[in-house]
């Protein structure tokens, strides 16, 4: 180790012992993240907005607070959301021009948790229009790029929060994730990022994108930190019927990283054609690596799997082509100046205000639930459904955890996959069938292909967040991977231009 | 399986206008997207259940009383044309 590491590089457990024993201040640790934002912002645009002063102001909250007896637990921690998770009169465009200007009169319920846990909201991270994709190219404010290499996409839907805390600009962030939209950005940025169960996290406020799916999820640095952040959002929430009264466990303190005796299924089809040879490598390694650690591995088989995909891609757009009737040029966001009726207002309104792959996902859902093809596409997916949640069941039977990769490849150029959707869907192929199965998967750092870091998938029972939190902080407390950061981050001076390596 | 009249249909239900190239776009994305899904129409589903959630949930109500919740003027704060206490709209009862 050469020059001290920036605050802006340490996690929330460490950023806790500095303020516990006086060596370091919120407002120091925020002033680094802002620094560190205004440096690097310019290469990769992971935010669509900041408010520097509401975070100095609740920083300063914090000074002389955080790290004492009885501070909350993120007391004093910088932390980004996701721009499609409502925080009181900040912008919410969810990556849409559809949504330019409007500003929610209330906060998500995840928000006010972090409000109450102590968080330092920095900002709204970049996202794919309505979640709606695998690169954040979809975004209409403009693609983020990947720290580890600004010629490629950070992943999505969730890229802007994924690249903010792979390169120091937020300690913590908030994504959300409906066919993989946390894990594959985690993957694709070196960082920890983990899918709840559906139903474990309240989705109020979450703007929707395919209900039944969508879960709110934490990206950082380490497992500990991910396990503490999932902590403070998890829980009932009387303004979600769809989130859980399942007790919270103690996520952060109940780790303690002992893996002996625990079954680990290696999902058979998850590497099959398409998985890059290097990917696979990484992942068989590191299924290793948890066996050394007195994990037992062995293969299972889910036959469905490969039906998850088109299942999803009929599922989410109808759901989404439902959700984004709202969007329409009355009650907020975007208005066409040209309409004379009220068809008109609608059709043109939503013409102007929606990138093309929002347009193509409501004609799919849309069409998937017109008449006379309801049964033939929507019927039959949510019957493809039934059988994936069955199959995952019964493997999670056998064993404790299922282990693959997160996706395909390692982070892809900017431009390479945009002209062809169905290329860009398929990054999501291993990450789909574990939202239609409803439980929890984590992508976790498990090595670098030519400079790019890989992530490994632990997913686990509903409600079984310990169990993968625990399996992924074992794997990380015995690999270096996660302690690697992108070149563009440190040194802290980082001129912008600077090329990434591993 | 997807020709312009289709399109067209479901731009229309979709509430959404298309120019003559994104129709011409769709028609062909679509159509392969589609065509990538074909392996579903292969599989005999008849003994299941279709599953509308990920996990098995029922309804929730809450009792019948009422709470605080966003003023007229916060709910209208974001309407692009809004008008005593009203959201504004073109007249809808003007022919097609």
């Amino acid at each position: 180790m050469g020059a001290p590491r920036s605050l802006a590089d340490c996690t929330a457990g460490e950023l806790r012992r500095l303020y516990a024993a006086g060596e370091a201040s919120p407002s120091e640790a925020a002033r680094a993240v802002l620094d560190r934002i205004a440096a690097l912002e310019p290469t990769l645009h992971a935010y669509l907005h900041v408010d520097c002063e509401a975070a100095l102001r609740d920083a300063a909250r914090w000074d002389g607070r955080a790290g004492m007896e009885g501070a909350p637990p993120l007391a004093g921690i910088p932390l980004a959301l996701k721009d499609n998770i409502c925080a009181r009169g900040w912008p919410a465009t969810a990556g849409s021009r559809i949504l330019d200007g409007f500003r929610p009169p209330y906060d998500a319920t995840v928000t006010a948790r972090l409000r109450e846990a102590g968080a330092i909201l920095l900002g709204k991270t970049n996202c794919d229009e309505f979640a709606f994709g695998s690169s954040t190219e979809n975004s209409g404010y403009g693609p983020t790029r990947n720290p580890w290499d600004p010629m490629r996409v950070p992943g999505g839907s969730s890229g802007g929060s994924a690249a903010a805390v792979a390169a120091g600009e937020a300690t913590l962030a908030l994504g959300s994730d409906t066919g993989g939209s946390i894990r594959e950005p985690g993957s694709f940025c070196g960082v920890v990022a983990l899918k709840p169960t559906y139903g474990r996290v309240s989705r109020y406020g979450l703007i929707a994108f395919a209900s039944s799916l969508d879960q709110i999820g934490p990206f950082a640095r380490d497992v500990r930190d991910a396990a503490l952040l999932l902590g403070v959002i998890a829980g009932r929430d009387s303004a979600d019927s769809t989130s859980a009264p399942e007790p919270v466990p103690p996520y952060a303190e109940a780790l303690t990283g002992e893996v002996r005796g625990l079954r680990i299924g290696i999902v058979k089809e998850f590497f099959g054609e398409g998985l890059a040879p290097a990917v696979a490598g990484a992942v068989r390694a590191a299924a290793g690596v948890l066996e050394g650690l007195g994990a037992v591995c062995d293969e299972v088989s889910l036959p469905h799997a490969v039906y998850a995909l088109p299942a999803y891609y009929i599922i989410a757009p109808a759901e989404a082509s439902s959700n984004l009737a709202r969007y329409a040029g009355v009650q907020y966001g975007h208005r066409t100046a040209h309409a004379h009726d009220l068809y008109a207002l609608y059709a043109r309104t939503r013409r102007e205000g929606f990138g093309a792959e929002v347009k193509r996902r409501i004609m799919l859902g849309t069409f998937a639930l017109s008449s006379g093809y309801y049964d033939a596409y929507y019927l039959r997916a949510q019957r493809v459904r039934s059988v994936i949640r069955r199959e995952f069941t019964q493997a999670l039977e056998r064993f404790d955890l299922l282990l693959g990769p997160v996706a395909p490849t390692p982070a892809f150029l900017l431009g390479e996959k945009i002209e062809d959707p169905f290329q860009m869907y398929l990054s999501d192929i291993y990450t789909i069938p574990v939202n239609l199965a409803g439980v929890p998967g984590i992508s976790v750092p498990c090595g670098f292909v030519n400079g790019l870091p890989v992530g490994l998938q632990l997913i686990g029972r509903a409600f079984g967040e310990a169990t993968v939190l625990n399996a992924a902080f074992a794997f990380e407390q015995a690999t270096p991977h996660h302690t690697a950061r992108p070149a563009l981050a440190a040194p802290p001076r980082a001129d912008g231009g600077a090329q990434a390596r591993a | 399986m997807i020709d312009d009249r289709t399109v067209a249909h479901v731009a229309r239900l979709s509430r959404l206008e298309l120019t003559d190239q994104e129709r011409e776009r769709f028609r062909a994305q679509l159509g392969d997207i589609l065509a990538h899904f074909q392996s579903l129409l292969a599989l005999d589903l008849a003994a299941e259940a279709p599953a509308e959630h990920a996990t098995a949930i029922t309804n929730v109500l809450r009792d019948d009383t009422v709470r605080p919740c966003l003023t007229v003027d916060e709910a209208l704060a974001n309407a692009p044309a809004s008008e005593d206490g009203f959201f504004v709209v073109p007249p809808v009862i003007e022919g097609e």
